[in-house]
């Protein structure tokens, strides 16, 4: 008896196995693509580098990030301070470790509150059509009729210049391209016959937008997602830089920028590496982004 | 549908969009939480005297009764007095516009060019040395931050070598002619030519910061493109017709490559007016950028409102210009 069921289950597991192997076949397929893209590769690790750096942050350095030392002001690259300090004796090494735990909060919110907004947004718009449609795409347009950080700045302003309302401010320029995007996907999948099938077996909108149209447009959008990271780290540093972003002494590296920038000439070490990691982790994430557009878009791959 | 029809329905739902923008813009400047009569007056003015500011400024209406003063405003171009410079808020956009205008077309020729040249060489020397060296030249340029490569630049060319100024449009002594308050042209029309070489000095260096990006990914379009129109048929054609090499590639291929870079130089447009305001306050260029900058960190709201009306209008209106133009090219996009 026992053998019996131990044969069943082991029949079961490689059943299990036998109806994945398609899906198994296409993340090799994935994989491999992946592993003939270098840059891909470069980029895939510069950002687990980048991850790393942000969970581990306590353990790369021994100084806080915000505690300042006005007797070691403007020390300059040595081996206590392996990037100077600043000008109230803060290490910049720390804040720029730290400040890898701000981007990607930042990243993480924006995600998630613009994402929501333009599924939202789009795939009603995309399932309903008609004059709901029209009012929620022209309401989409007049966001869009901003330039992007010129709108992100004047929110951040009237919510107040914080970390938490960038955030929000960012996520509300950006979600727009989510809608666009999930209105499309949407439109071409309510026009499927399953849908058409569900339908005729008694199914409500919200069921079928919830478990069949969902689903099936929301990987398009994050691709989308993967491919907009970088820009998202360049807008909160923009709006940090400005002044109208995180507000000192948050270690973001937008506003580290601008903390070193009236002492560039003397003390260029403040401004140059916080400047070196934004444009390092944005270059990681195009990377990546390119790479997951080569692997989609076989027309592309050259 | 007829081009006629085609743009006058693009310039009504324009108008629609623009009027949501002005909704938008009223809203986010009213919720400022910070109170502007406040910020005037100072903390401690007399209640007599905030009363009195609130009542000059409109601020104790009924909230619809302000939104409809502020839509006749606009439509009569009347954007308020900016409570920090005193001015009318259109006199001072009409003075900082034209610095933007000129920083931004500076770059995109910039742009256009380098951006051009450089994707046709990589598409036709495909995995040779100029190709490495353009893709990641459009990498980086895609992944710098606009304001600290400004401010390298700044620190290298200014402060370490001297071979650029530091700033702004001119030198301090210099006192243009003023004609349409683009300097450049100015001094051509005037044929001031110290005045036109010391402003081409000045805007060097800004326009290679703010057009970096824009060439970056123009270059990258123009290298895919190309790339895809020289593996098309009638460029077999051509090549089996015995045409030189250089024939086939400037006659036939860029024309047909250059279609998708003109959506890309539309796009790029609003990119740029977002880079100008950082690049501006690096530059101390006096553009309209930085004069929103200036005023949302004071809270003067009719200069706030004014200013991103007015960017947000003529980013309208240089898309429905790319749009028009694209649809003159291709019926197929009158839809």
């Amino acid at each position: 008896m026992e053998k019996v069921k131990n044969i069943t289950q082991n029949g079961k597991i490689k059943l299990f196995f036998k109806q994945r192997e398609p899906i198994l076949e296409d993340w090799k397929h994935t994989f491999y693509l992946w592993k003939s893209t270098p840059l891909a590769m470069i980029g895939t690790v510069i950002i687990l580098i980048f991850l790393s750096i942000a969970i581990f942050a306590p353990l790369l350095t021994s100084y806080n990030p915000t505690a300042q030392n006005m007797n070691e002001r403007l020390l300059p690259p040595n081996s206590q301070h392996i990037f100077g300090t600043d000008q109230y004796g803060r290490d910049v090494y720390s804040r720029v470790v730290y400040g890898a735990r701000v981007e990607v909060w930042i990243i993480f919110i924006v995600s998630i509150i613009s994402i929501t907004i333009g599924i939202v947004v789009g795939i009603i718009a995309g399932y309903f059509g008609g004059v709901t449609d029209e009012v929620l795409m022209r309401i989409t347009d007049m966001f869009l009729a901003f330039p992007r950080l010129i709108l992100a700045m004047v929110l951040t302003a009237a919510l107040g210049p914080n970390l938490t309302n960038t955030m929000i401010a960012i996520a509300l320029v950006d979600w727009t391209i989510y809608a666009r995007l999930g209105r499309a996907e949407a439109m071409k999948v309510k026009s499927q016959p399953y849908i058409e099938a569900i339908r005729a077996i008694g199914a409500n909108d919200l069921r079928i937008i919830v478990f069949h149209v969902l689903p099936m447009s929301i990987s398009p959008v994050i691709v989308q997602l993967t491919l907009r990271m970088g820009t998202i780290i360049l807008t909160a540093a923009g709006l940090g830089f400005l002044g109208l972003g995180a507000q000192p002494p948050t270690p973001e590296w937008g506003a580290i920028v601008s903390d070193g920038r009236s002492y560039l000439v003397n003390h260029w070490w403040i401004t140059t590496f916080p400047g070196i990691a934004i444009a390092i982790v944005v270059l990681g994430f195009n990377l990546l982004g390119d790479g997951i557009r080569d692997i989609l878009d076989p027309r592309l791959r050259r | 549908m007829k081009l006629g029809t085609y743009i006058l329905k693009r310039i009504f739902l324009m108008l629609v969009v623009m009027l949501g923008v002005a909704t938008i813009v009223f809203f986010i400047t009213r919720v400022i939480p910070a109170d502007p009569v406040g910020a005037i007056l100072g903390g401690n003015a007399p209640i007599e005297r905030v009363d009195e500011m609130r009542h000059q400024l409109g601020l104790d209406k009924p909230i619809l009764l302000q939104f409809i003063d502020y839509l006749k405003g606009i439509v009569h171009a009347d954007f308020g007095i900016s409570l920090k410079s005193n001015r009318p808020v259109l006199i001072d956009i009409i003075n900082y516009f034209p610095a933007t205008i000129e920083l931004a077309v500076a770059s995109m020729i910039f742009a256009v060019v380098v951006g051009v040249v450089l994707g046709v060489f990589s598409a036709i020397y495909r995995n040779k040395s100029i190709d490495h060296f353009s893709r990641i030249f459009s990498i980086l340029g895609v992944s710098m931050p606009v304001f600290w490569l400004g401010l390298l630049l700044l620190f290298l060319f200014y402060y370490q070598l001297d071979w650029f100024p530091g700033g702004g449009r001119h030198n301090l002594f210099i006192f243009p002619t003023h004609v349409t308050g683009l300097l450049l042209l100015d001094s051509i029309v005037t044929r001031d030519w110290a005045t036109f070489w010391n402003g081409l000095h000045h805007i060097i260096l800004p326009a290679f910061v703010l057009g970096y990006a824009s060439a970056a990914s123009i270059s990258r379009i123009m290298r895919a493109s190309m790339l895809d129109i020289l593996r098309q048929d009638f460029i077999r054609t051509a090549k089996s017709k015995g045409l030189s090499k250089r024939l086939i590639i400037y006659r036939h291929a860029l024309k047909n490559a250059l279609i998708p870079v003109v959506t890309v130089i539309g796009l790029s447009f609003g990119s740029l007016l977002s880079g100008a305001v950082l690049t501006e306050t690096i530059f101390s260029w006096p553009g309209l950028g930085r004069y929103i900058v200036n005023a949302l960190l004071v809270l003067d709201y009719p200069a706030v409102t004014g200013g991103t009306l007015f960017i947000a209008f003529i980013y309208s209106l240089a898309n429905l210009i790319v749009d028009i133009s694209y649809a003159a090219l291709d019926p197929r996009m009158r839809a």
